[in-house]
């Protein structure tokens, strides 16, 4: 499969499931020359100087949060953030009503995070500005597939023909949804795990596998990557309780033993210790879940500043490895 | 014009009395005659069809109590503007139609401001609420047509139980809006390849189904008629069709967009393709039409659920459910099942629009006998046009089938022997 690059031509970026794998490919190329940037003493460019980004969380986050807020700074955009609580949303202000008035200040990007699946692509229709989705519901989280897909790339120097596992609540992820979307194109194989309540039989039209316990994929993947459980109340109709869980889909020290060697264990973050992970597993060998947020600035600089109209980063130096092979 | 009419020349088509032939029809101070009155004004329906006034036996005119979405005068602009002479009306109003001082107010307003006929439904429950049996022996002496809990479904069985027995003694039909509530919960569309895609909340055919697996067995327990509304999922279909062959008393509807449109269209979190029950799968959407063709489901219906602007326009999963209807209605029925599918022939879709929701209902309609009243539509099954949603006489845009090109139309309404509109000068009055 080769994969040529495409230009980015778009204001927003609301979904992976929006855009071709070329396209994909160029923000994860761009992303590997913004990483230089971040490696320097001197961590800021001048690509979005003057213009104007509104973190706007409607739902609280601080790891997504901060890293756009790092990568608009980076790129020397002015940043202002704007949290559910201090927004006029409760006070009964509509979501569109809202984002138009962040957009009569001119705001030039506007990053959201929303509980409502499709609230961001709502909001790139109808403004003139760019929006980026920071995770919407459970429908999709672009720049974490994106990060994901960059640390696997970086790490094992290709994506293609890759065998990936996610393990977890797919059912209600919306960072499943885009590793999907975007490893699925670029050739990965992607086995998701967890009880049939949380990976229904439905996801196989996605194009992946599926399997319902954990031990079937660890001789086999390289790449590991655990979803957190959520405690909430509403998900005690879809399995009986955390113990069950770790019991049957917990990356125990034992189980990562079994682990391919060089198998990459990845997490979206926050993690639950000893619940989706061993403690000293997530610290240990083949764990890469610090470099996915050292990584995650790079894409969202990439993000920000290709929505922006950025012209292909000069220092672009494509990666080969995946566009030669079959 | 006079008070007597001479509709000359059209295919007359009357399924209740087994008549499609090419011959005059005369209407006389607002009845169905035989000969020609003196004097009569003269339609000329050549090369056109005659059929009985259209019936839509599932509205929501949203009068008391959202008037910003719908009224009943603009509702009733819409069905005639649809080619529909009767509605019957939806209780879930604000207050809820559950007691005979809305329903006397719902038929006042309608006799004032409407210009096709309104039938009122009252709530099996109060307050559509599943708890308490409305006042049904009230409901009916104040003239409701059928008891429903639309928009809700009632999910004790035990209340179901008793109002459809107690329904019975004023020989009320029972009709259902089908949803497990348990298996919908939170749910907004179809449960399937595309709530899994798009990351939305499913509301799986599943729980459509198992209410009407419940409706038939209380159907055919209690031996009282029970129709089930807006009939969206293949195997419900299955299931009454096994039903209605062991003779139990169970009816159900199809609604457009139920056999135009399936869940994929949502793609793009457009809120116009948002309604209860969701729009599902190319399977779901065959067996529909199967059992619309094979008699398992006898009545077509619109489901005619206006929503303003500001109220669609907002996250997917808190926008109300429903669309716009009664224009699109005969349009989409005859694009699908007559022309691209074939299914059935027009004097089969006629009788699912007239004669067999008024026998259901009990209605003095849906018929051209003599002496009838004198609710007529004129329509042309081959007419082509685009529907333009901001020509709708209605208060709300929501509709998906903006822009879509359709065959088939109705041209003239006429109301109780009054054309009340037709396609060249619009509304009279």
């Amino acid at each position: 499969m080769t994969m040529n690059r495409q230009e980015w031509n778009h204001k927003d970026l609301c979904a992976l499931a929006d855009h071709t794998a070329g396209e994909l490919l160029t923000i994860l190329d761009t992303a590997t020359a913004f990483k230089g940037v971040g490696e320097r003493n001197l961590k800021k460019v001048p690509a979005l100087r003057g213009k104007t980004l509104v973190n706007f969380f409607v739902e609280p986050s601080t790891r997504t949060r901060i890293s756009f807020e790092l990568a608009a700074m980076r790129l020397s955009a002015d940043v202002v953030n704007i949290s559910a609580s201090a927004s006029s949303l409760e006070k009964g202000e509509t979501l569109l009503d809202t984002a138009r008035n962040l957009e009569a200040l001119r705001a030039d990007l506007i990053v959201i995070r929303h509980k409502s699946a499709g609230s961001a692509r709502f909001l790139a229709d109808r403004l003139g500005a760019s929006v980026i989705n920071a995770g919407d519901g459970a429908h999709e989280h672009p720049t974490q597939g994106l990060l994901d897909a960059f640390t696997i790339r970086e790490k094992l120097g290709r994506i293609e023909g890759v065998r990936v596992a996610i393990v977890g609540d797919i059912l209600f992820s919306r960072v499943a949804r885009s590793n999907i979307q975007l490893l699925t194109k670029l050739g990965a194989k992607v086995t998701l795990v967890g009880p049939p309540t949380l990976v229904p039989a439905n996801f196989a039209s996605m194009g992946v596998g599926i399997a319902h316990s954990i031990d079937e994929v660890l001789g086999e993947s390289d790449v590991i990557n655990l979803l957190r459980i959520q405690h909430e109340r509403q998900r005690k109709e879809y399995f009986p309780g955390v113990g069950e869980y770790t019991a049957r889909f917990g990356l125990t020290r034992k189980r990562a033993a079994a682990l391919k060697e060089g198998c990459l264990i990845m997490h979206p973050g926050p993690m639950n210790r000893g619940v989706e992970i061993d403690s000293d597993v997530a610290d240990g060998r083949g764990s890469v879940i610090l470099d996915q947020v050292t990584n995650g600035l790079a894409v969202r600089m990439a993000v920000l500043y290709l929505c922006s109209g950025g012209a292909p980063f000069s220092k672009i130096e494509p990666n080969t490895k995946d566009s030669k092979s079959s | 014009m006079s008070d007597s009419l001479h509709i000359k020349g059209g295919r007359v088509l009357d399924p209740a009395n087994g008549i499609d032939e090419i011959r005059d029809l005369f209407v006389e101070k607002g009845v169905i005659v035989g000969s020609k009155p003196a004097g009569a004004s003269v339609i000329d329906a050549a090369g056109k069809v005659v059929t009985p006034g259209l019936i839509d036996i599932h509205v929501h005119f949203r009068e008391p109590g959202q008037s910003h979405k719908e009224t009943i005068a603009t509702g009733s602009r819409c069905a005639a503007a649809g080619g529909f002479t009767t509605v019957v009306c939806m209780p879930n109003t604000s207050p809820v139609a559950d007691s005979p001082a809305t329903i006397t107010w719902i038929q006042e307003r309608a006799a004032s401001t409407a210009i096709v006929n309104v039938f009122c439904t009252g709530a099996i429950t109060r307050g559509i609420a599943g708890e308490e049996m409305a006042p049904i022996g009230a409901l009916a002496a104040a003239g409701v047509v059928a008891l429903t809990d639309d928009g809700r479904c009632v999910q004790n069985h035990g209340v179901m139980r008793r109002a459809v027995e107690y329904a019975r003694q004023f020989g009320l039909p029972v009709m259902d809006h089908c949803q497990e509530a348990t298996l919908s919960s939170d749910g907004v569309m179809n449960e399937g390849e595309w709530s899994t895609r798009l990351g939305l909340p499913g509301w799986p055919a599943l729980a459509e189904d198992l209410i009407v697996a419940r409706n038939i067995l209380l159907a055919e327990e209690t031996g009282h008629p029970i129709h089930c509304q807006h009939i969206s999922s293949a195997r419900s279909v299955r299931l009454l069709r096994e039903a209605r062959r062991r003779g139990v008393p169970i009816t159900a509807e199809a609604c457009p967009h139920h056999i135009a449109l399936t869940d994929g269209d949502l793609k793009t979190f457009d809120t116009n393709f948002k309604m209860n029950p969701p729009l599902r799968t190319q399977a779901d959407i065959d067996e529909i039409i199967a059992g619309i063709a094979d008699g398992t489901i006898t009545i077509l219906a619109s489901d005619h659920a206006p929503h303003a602007p500001y109220e669609k326009e907002v996250e997917f999963d808190r926008a109300p459910f429903g669309i716009l209807g009664l224009e699109t209605e005969l349009p989409l029925f005859f694009e699908i099942l007559l022309h691209q599918r074939k299914a059935l022939s027009l004097p089969q879709i006629i009788a699912m629009l007239t004669v067999n929701p008024a026998r259901l209902l009990n209605l003095d309609r849906g018929t051209l006998s003599v002496g009838a009243p004198a609710d007529v539509t004129i329509l042309d099954p081959d007419h082509a046009w685009t529907y333009d949603k901001n020509e709708s006489p209605s208060l709300s845009r929501n509709t998906p089938f903006h822009g879509s090109s359709l065959r088939g139309r109705a041209l003239t309404t006429i109301v109780g022997g009054k054309v009340v509109w037709d396609l060249e000068n619009g509304f009279r009055g």
